[in-house]
Parts: structure tokens; sequence; C-alpha cells
């Protein structure tokens, strides 16, 4: 699957944080339903290998259980062996986010520390590690992470955990260094040079503070990032493939034929929670992009007003044509919309 | 000039590195890699291919690590990518060679198809945003998510399997020998629409989002407001004074993207069984065969690179900013 | 229609003698935010007589730059306006016809409006000008949108529209990234002048130079008003600009009109304390030496207005009673001139403010911030 790169998020614009309402709050629905959709799959991997139906590496040697279709039994149907696809599932998710997760915050630090590092540092240092984020982003990691693994002995989570992170971070880096460029040369950070406070006081208490939104963006692509890669990684054999990932889980169903054989309950499940995991993480992302880019938070937000589609380059609207539309039918049905309170809204009152 | 003479630089440089990466990680990796590697074929393989991946690995090579890094890079400048020990005797070059050129039709293609009808969606859906386009905005974003290779299988299970309309898989109908005439090319063509239409559309929706996104800060600029004021028709600001900006950094972001695109289109390959990379990515895979892997890599990571260097290009002649200074990439 | 009157509009304020222009009435913007509605221009009165030169001047976030592109319709989400009409009578309609309202066109009566009528000449040149196209592309783009003519005959018209700004004509083949500041300036000069406006909305279009090339380009712009005959509408903060080059002046804060009248007035008799506190933030070139003040404080929250005089946290003069008043336009009493009007009912020219009282008595200031009392200062006639 293809990585998100919100190249929206302008790095040079900071969120001001004067008096509005809490970042939860402003975050348009995209966001908020991104986030429950993680929230879902936060709470099966944390129950979910707790509550499996069935252990499952259990090998059921029943011949009618083998590659059985979903039943009151097995409510995700039955592998070649006869393992519950569904307790599979359930371990899946668990290992995967996990393991997504933790490499998350791993190369989102290493991010952190080299963009600030390079930022700050400035001079050969900027120029040496922008010099290897930049070689690093380029080169296709795919591969590169099939030979690294392909190489140790050991293909387990500890493994695949270390070769996504040490090659998950240059995007991160990239996009702070800027940030922090860009902040480095506002005037609270000179200010607090004047007044001599340390270096390292001002990386933590200045200047990471204000990058929280960036930072945010960059640890949900992380993840996205370790969710595709370790499946697809997983999916051509490259994982310990006696765990139940959902990588793994598809690696099996795929070598066993299961597509062949019309056994869509072993690899739809897998492939849909990995798809969903990864359109939750993107829906949030968009709500990060859209916290940090004012002009996509107009356009979701202000496309609204009265209740009218507005382009861009529509002219700017008199409040009084809207409100002379809102007559007959289509004004009975506008009344029933949310926007519709918008009309009444203070600026109405005040004509 | 001073860019793309700094951009080809920049592009050896990392040619360079992945070169050095390929040959000092099997020697870096630990425990002994020959060991672990010949443990795995008690008995399967023949002394000489033995030799083969020694000779690739360097183990018991004689002369320093300096020299036979110089012997390696000469022999890569002269396409001698080794011998393959899962398909012993034949050269690394000579498989890849049969493989390339089906990956590089179906892959070339369907990305840039993807990338130029997904750019043109996300010009309208910028241009008209709030508008009916973005309702299937959430749509999109959950094509995007879906793993190449997981949507290969519903389509394949959905129109090939239940529905007859595409064949299951391979890169041309069994029996039919290939070479230049019709039904061998025609019959080619008809097994890789399906495959196509995967890497089509799955990552038309992340070209759309992303030049969605793009042209609604790029017509906030002032110079598109300029442009209304001035009275200009719609379709000379949205697509002279708009797009053609907001086109510079979606062509940054293809470049970016390039590698996973890839990557992902080998991995879906291998649902399809289609003759291409894929496939021999995963046989080399699954039987260790390292010298195989590690040509692969260099072989799909010049390509990325040499795709990039053509984006610079098409770049500094779409931005005229881009001849004099270096863009900050 | 005279000042002060309670028929027709409150304030309306039209140039003496001929038809205006351009009439802007009653004029108010809002944008809608998450956190509340600002009113970022509230029931301004402007008008542009042929020929004029009328000044706009305010502090940043006053509202004078919405007031402009709202004018024409430009303001992008999520400003709407609110109320209002924007009157244009540009000499090329037919003499006695109706005055077209701005803010009823349809969107091809504004494009036709646009640029060939009213143009605007913004702040900041290099992000105005489209990065890749080069200057003769962008002048033909202009030229073709709003006059038929041979190309050619348009070439023609954009290397004499270089000529008028005096800019070498070798320049039409460069891109915006390659001309300095002043020129890039001059460029989008020529761009307004392209289609022969009525009316060009200046929109700071010297702030981000520095003064040697100010001096030039403003020269430029006078001596081209003088011979094309269009209006100009001039926004800046900078009001000792205004004192030079403009006809009239109108003092914008905090979305609302304080003071209008011509330049002689404001800078002889200015009355608003607003106005006073700008004229005093500059040095005169000749007369005494005073002591110069800023105005303390910061423009108000236009999320929550308060009642009254918006200018009240900040003004020398202030009491309760200003939190009463309807900022009506009012004839200042010691002015011959009937149009010099002020939204202050109390403060005349030359009262000095309440003994022993600074603006910072009403803000919470810090001790080693306010200003000493030596500090305050009076306008003195004649300087």
């Amino acid at each position: 699957m293809t990585v998100t790169l919100p190249i929206s998020v302008d790095p040079a614009s900071l969120a001001t944080e004067d008096v509005v309402p809490g970042r939860w709050r402003r975050m348009p629905t995209k966001a908020k339903v991104g986030a429950v959709i993680l929230g879902f799959f936060v709470v099966a991997a944390i129950i979910g290998p707790l509550v499996t139906p069935y252990d499952p590496s259990y090998q059921n040697p029943s011949p009618a259980l083998s590659m059985a279709a979903p039943s009151a039994a097995h409510l995700l149907g039955t592998t070649q062996t006869g393992e519950d696809v569904l307790s599979q599932l359930l371990v899946g998710i668990r290992l995967t986010l996990e393991l997504a997760v933790i490499v998350g915050v791993v190369a989102t630090a290493l991010s952190v520390i080299v963009g600030v590092a390079a930022a700050f540092l400035g001079g050969i240092w900027d120029e040496l590690l922008s010099l290897v984020s930049n070689v690093f982003l380029v080169i296709p990691s795919l591969p590169l992470l099939i030979i690294l693994l392909g190489y140790l002995p050991q293909k387990g989570q500890l493994a695949t955990i270390a070769v996504l992170s040490v090659l998950g971070w240059p995007w991160g880096a990239r996009v702070i260094r800027a940030q922090t460029l860009a902040i480095r040369n506002r005037d609270f950070i000179s200010a607090a040079r004047e007044t001599g406070e340390k270096t390292w006081r001002i990386l933590a208490f200045e200047i990471v503070p204000n990058e929280v939104s960036l930072i945010a963006a960059s640890f949900v692509n992380t993840v996205l990032y370790a969710i595709g890669a370790s499946v697809a990684l997983a999916f051509i054999g490259l994982a310990d493939l006696n765990s139940w990932s959902l990588g793994t889980i598809l690696y099996w169903a795929e070598s066993q034929q299961a597509l062949q054989l019309g056994a869509w309950w072993w690899f739809v499940p897998p492939g849909l929670a990995v798809a969903l995991m990864g359109t939750g993480l993107v829906l949030l992302n968009t709500g990060i992009d859209e916290l940090g880019n004012p002009r996509l938070r107009d356009a979701s937000s202000a496309s609204r007003i009265a209740g009218r589609w507005l382009r861009p380059t529509d002219p700017t609207p008199v409040l009084e044509e809207v409100q002379q539309r809102r007559t007959g039918l289509a004004g009975f049905l506008h009344s029933f919309s949310r926007s519709s309170l918008l009309d009444q809204s203070q600026a109405g009152d005040t004509l | 000039m001073t860019f793309i003479l700094r951009r080809l630089v920049f592009y050896v440089v990392a040619a360079w590195v992945a070169l050095t990466l390929n040959f000092f990680i099997p020697r870096a990796m630990p425990g002994n890699a020959v060991e672990a590697v010949m443990a795995k074929f008690p008995g399967v393989l023949q002394p000489a291919a033995y030799r083969a991946i020694e000779a690739m690995l360097g183990v018991g090579h004689a002369g320093s690590l300096w020299h036979q890094y110089w012997a390696y890079l000469v022999d890569v400048a002269h396409f001698n990518l080794g011998t393959s020990s899962s398909q012993y005797p034949a050269q690394v070059s000579t498989l890849l060679g049969e493989t390339i050129p089906w990956t590089l039709t179906l892959v070339g293609t369907a990305t840039i198809i993807a990338f130029v009808v997904g750019t043109a969606l996300g010009i309208l859906a910028g241009w008209r945003y709030g508008g009916a386009l973005d309702r299937v905005l959430p749509g999109l974003m959950f094509l995007q998510a879906i793993p190449y290779f997981f949507f290969a299988l519903i389509l394949l299970e959905v129109f090939a399997l239940k529905f007859h309309v595409f064949p299951t898989g391979e890169g041309y109908a069994g029996g039919l020998v290939p070479g230049w005439h019709w039904d061998f090319i025609g019959s080619a063509i008809y097994h890789s629409l399906l495959p196509a239409l995967t890497i089509v559309l799955t990552s038309i929706a992340g070209w759309m989002l992303q030049m969605r996104n793009v042209m609604i800060t790029t017509l906030g600029e002032d110079y598109v407001v300029a442009a209304q004021a001035k009275g200009l028709p719609s379709h000379r600001v949205i697509f002279t004074y708009a797009a053609r900006n907001a086109l510079l950094p979606q062509l940054q972001g293809f470049g970016l993207a390039l590698g996973f695109v890839v990557s992902g289109a080998l991995i879906m390959e291998i649902v399809f069984s289609y003759p291409g990379i894929g496939l021999l990515l995963l046989g080399a895979v699954s039987s260790d065969d390292f010298p195989l892997m590690q040509a692969i890599f260099l072989v799909i990571t010049f390509a990325v690179l040499l795709a990039n260097l053509i984006i610079d290009l098409v770049i500094v002649f779409a931005d005229p900013r881009a001849r004099v200074r270096e863009v900050a990439r | 229609m005279s000042a002060g009157s309670n028929s027709g509009t409150p304030g309306a304020v039209p140039a003496a003698g001929s038809k205006p222009v351009l009439d802007i009435r009653d004029f108010s913007v809002v944008y809608r935010t998450p956190s509340g509605d600002v009113r970022a221009v509230d029931r301004v009165n402007i008008s542009l007589a042929a020929g004029e030169v009328v000044g706009l001047a305010g502090e940043s976030g006053s509202g004078k730059s919405t007031l402009a592109y709202g004018a024409c319709r430009l303001l992008r989400a999520p400003a709407f306006i609110t109320s209002g009409s924007v009157r244009y009578q540009g000499r090329r309609l037919a003499q006695g016809s109706q005055a077209a309202d701005v803010l009823r066109m349809t969107p091809q009566e504004l494009q036709k409006l646009r640029w060939r009528e009213i143009a605007i000449v913004f702040q900041s040149a290099m992000n105005a000008l489209n990065p890749v196209l080069s200057v003769r592309n962008q002048l033909l783009d202009v030229i073709h949108a709003h006059m038929k003519m041979p190309r050619d005959e348009a070439r023609d018209r954009a290397a004499s529209l270089l000529d008028l700004v005096g800019i070498p004509r070798s320049r039409l083949r460069s891109y915006p990234h390659e001309l300095s500041g002043g020129m890039r300036q001059r460029v989008m000069i020529a761009m307004a002048l392209a289609a022969e406006p009525e009316v060009v909305i200046m929109d700071e279009p010297t702030t981000a130079l520095d003064v040697v090339v100010q001096r030039d380009i403003l020269a430029q712009i006078v001596e081209l008003k003088d011979r094309l005959g269009f209006s100009i509408l001039f926004i800046t903060h900078d009001l000792s600009l205004l004192l030079e080059l403009a006809d009239r002046i109108a003092v914008m804060y905090a979305g609302q009109l304080m003071e209008v009248g011509t330049a002689g007035e404001i800078h002889r008799e200015a009355s608003h304390p607003y106005t006073q506190g700008l004229l005093n933030s500059f040095p005169s070139l000749r007369g005494p030496r005073r002591d110069l003040a800023g105005i303390p404080g910061s423009p108000p929250d236009l999320r929550h207005p308060s009642p009254g005089c918006p200018f009240l946290p900040r003004c020398s003069y202030g009491t309760d009673a200003c939190t009463r008043i309807d900022m009506e336009l009012l004839p200042v009493a010691t002015s011959q001139d009937s149009e010099h009007v002020t939204a202050c009912p109390f403060v005349l020219p030359g009262t000095p403010p309440p003994e022993g009282f600074t603006a910072t008595d009403r803000l919470d200031v810090p001790d080693h911030l306010r200003l000493a009392d030596e500090a305050r200062t009076t306008v003195e006639p004649g300087s």
C-alpha cells in the first residue's frame, strides 16, 4: 500500500495556541471516525488473545473441519489444518499492532533526534544527516528490508522491529528538520538564547512542544508504514512463520491455495483487518493534517457556510442572498440540518 | 543545469550506498551466513553451487576486504551479478533479463496511468472542494490503505473465479510460445489487465488525495487570488495558475513514493503468478537464494533511482526557479 | 446626502460634487471561525470620486484589506458579507444609468468588472505573481482576458506597459524570481493598468520595499494617475505617507471608521484620539522636537467585541461614557470642512488628555513597562 505523504503539512506554519477550543473538538469528523476505528482495534489487540475460542495453533484433525466455511462453531471458518481463523485473527491483530506501534515509537524518536539535531547543529552535520536521510528515502525500502531480514538467522518480531525501525526514520526526520529550521529563526527562540537558556532546555521545552502536531503525524505515518511493510514481508515468508501475525496468516492462506480452493474466509478477514487499521490511521492523519494546515481546515469547515457548497474561487457570498434561497421545500428540508443552526447564529441576528 | 548536476551526484552517491550495503550486509550479519545457508541444504546443493554462494559472500576468498569490494564493483559494472543458487547453474543476470520486461511493462504502464488519472481527479477535487467528489474521500482512503496483494486476491476472487471475466493468473495462456506475434501479445495483454487494474485502483486513491491537498494549499496562494482578481477565465486559473504550480510538489511526492509502489506491485505479482520479478523474488526468499535476492535489490534500486532522475528532469523543465537554484527536496 | 443627517445611511461621506465612481455603503464582513464569528468590517462607508486618491489607514487587523478585497468579493471562506452595497459607476458606463451593485452581480458580470474597471495592486509582488509564467505571459493573460486585440497588438501593449513603469523591455522574458523587489512591484502596477481600469486599489504596495525604492514607486504612481486619470484607494498603515499622497483619508480601527477627512484636515486638525496617536507615532521633518509615544496596548479581540468604542482600552481620553456611544460619524465641531467627520463625540483637536492619567492605567501593564508621564504628548498645532 502506498504511504500517504502529507505534503500539505506546511512546516513553516505553526499552530498558534491561543484561546481556541481543545484539539479534540477541533478535529474534523473524518479524524474522529479514524480514531474510533483505531480504538476498536486497540481494544481487540488488548483483549483479543484472551478471548479466543480456540488455541490458534490447535490443528483439528477432523477432515470435515479442514478448510471449513464459517459456522457456529468456527465464526470465521478454519484453515487447511483445521485451525480456527477467528482465533488467529485476534492474536494477529495484537501482534501486528504491537509491532507497528513499537516501530512507530522507536522510528519517530529517531527521526525527532536526527531532525532536530540536523536543524540545530547546522553546517556540516546538517548536510551529512540530510544526505543520509535523503539517500535512505530514495532507496526503496522493501527490497532492502528483504535482504536484511533474509540474512538474519531469526526472523521473529524482534528482528522485524529492529529492521523496520532502522529504515523508518528518514521521512519523519526530513519533515521535522524543516519545521525546526523554521522555528529556530523565530523570535522567541532568540529571546530564550539571549536569556541564556541552555540549548538542551530550549530544545526540550520550546521547540519540541511546538512540533507536537508534526510529530504526531509522523508517528501515525510510521505506524502505517510498519503495518504495510511487516505484512508484505510476512506474506513472502520473511517472518516467524509459526507465529500468527496478520501477514503470516495471509502467507499460509496463499501457500495453501486458499483462493483457488475457494476458502475466502481465510484471507479476507486478515486482509480486511489490515485495510481497516490502515484506513483508521489515514483518517487520523487527515485530522492532524488539517490541524496543521489552516487552508485545509478552512476547506472542510468553510464550505459549509450557511449550508451551501462553496468553491474556493466563488465570489465571497453575500448572506442575504443565501438566506433568500431557503424557501419552500428546500427551506423546509434544510431546517433539519445542523447547518441551519449556523444561519441563525450571531451573525444572522445582528443583521 | 547546476540543479541537474547536483541531483546526478546525489543519485550516484545513493547508488554507491546501495552497492556498498549490498556488499557488506552479508558480511556483517550475526552468525556465519554461509553456514546458516548451507545448513539448509544438506546434500541438496552441489559443490559448484556451494562455491557460487561462497564466491558471492566472499568466504574463503583470497585477498583483503577492499580487494573483494573492488572486484565486486567491477562485476556489477559488467552486469555479472553472480550465479543463482536455487536455479543453479543459471546466471542471475539471465534470470533477471527474462523477468524484467514483464514487470517493467506492467508496473511502469499501470503506475503512470494511475498517476496521471489520479492527479487529474485530484485537480478536480481540489478545485471543487466541498463538492460531490469529496464524498468519496473516505472510500478512497480505504482503497489506499489496502495492501496491493490483498486487493489482488479480492479482485481475482470476484472477477476471475466467480465471474470469469479475467484469467486467473500467469502472464499468458499456457501453450503459447513467446514471440512477437499477435496471438502471444494479445494473450499477454489480456493476462495483464487484472494486475494492472489492481495497481491502478489502489494507487490512484493516493495520488488523488495528495493532489487534492496540494491543490487546496495552492489555491490559497496569493497569485491564485490575484488571478481571480484579474478576471481571468476559470480554466486558466485552475490549470495555468493553480495546477501547474501544484504539480511540482506532486511530482516530488511521486518520486518519493515510487519505491513503495514498485515494492507493492512486485508482491502483487506473486498473487497472479505473473512471470515478473515478483515471482523470482518469492522463489529466492523461500530458497535463501542470496545472490538472486541481492541482485533484485540492486535492480529495483537502480530502476527507482533512474526514475527519480527522470522526474527531476521533468521538474526542471516545469519550474523556472529550479533552473537557477536548488529546489529544497 | 450630507454627513450627519438622519436621512439615508448614517455617516455617508460622498466626495464633493460629482457622483462617486465607487460607493461603498454600510459594508460589513464576518469571518465564521470555529471559536466564533469575527466582525472584520463593521458598517463602513467609503466613496471614491473620479481621479481621487483616498487613503485607508490603520494597523494590521484593522480590516482595511478585508474591506478592499471584500468589496471586490475576493475574500475566501470563511468570510462572508453580511450587509451593505458596493455601487460602481465608471465613466465607461452610459451616462445616467444605474450604478451596478457589485454585491448583487453574477459571476459573469463580476468577471467583466474585475480588472477592467477595478484593479488591485497586491502587497507582496513576489507572492502575487505566478512563479512559473514569464512576465510577458502574465501581462498577455490580462490583456487577452479583457481586451479584444490581435496577438501582435497585444504583445506591443505588453511591452508598452513595461515602458510605462520604467522597466526595460528585455524583462518581458524574465520570471518573477529573477526580478528585484522594486521591479516586481512595478510589474504589478503595469499589470494593474493593463486593462485601463477606472479604480486601482493599492494594498500596501510599497511596504515591503526600502525607502528609496518606495519614493520612486510612489512618484511613479502619482504620475501615472495624473496621466491616465484613474482613482486610487491606497491602503497602508503608514499615515505619514497618506498625508502627502492622498486627497482624503479614512482611518480604520477594529473594523470601523474612526475618522474621515481631507489630508490637510487630518494633518492639522486630527480629532479622533486614535488618529492623534497615529500621528504621534512618527516624527515630522520640521517643527519642534517632541517625545514620541506609540499607542500602548494591542488591537481588540474581534471575537468578543465590547460595547461602544473599540479603542477605549487604549485611549487616553476614555471614560465610561464611551461604552454607550454608537460609533456614528459626526462632523468635527472646530473644523471648517463639514465633511471632516469623527467617531469620537468627546474629543476635539487640541484637547489635552485628563491630568495625571494615561491609557496604561486601564491596562494590566506591569510597572516596569509603563510609560513615564513625560512620554505622554499632546498634538501641537502647526507642527
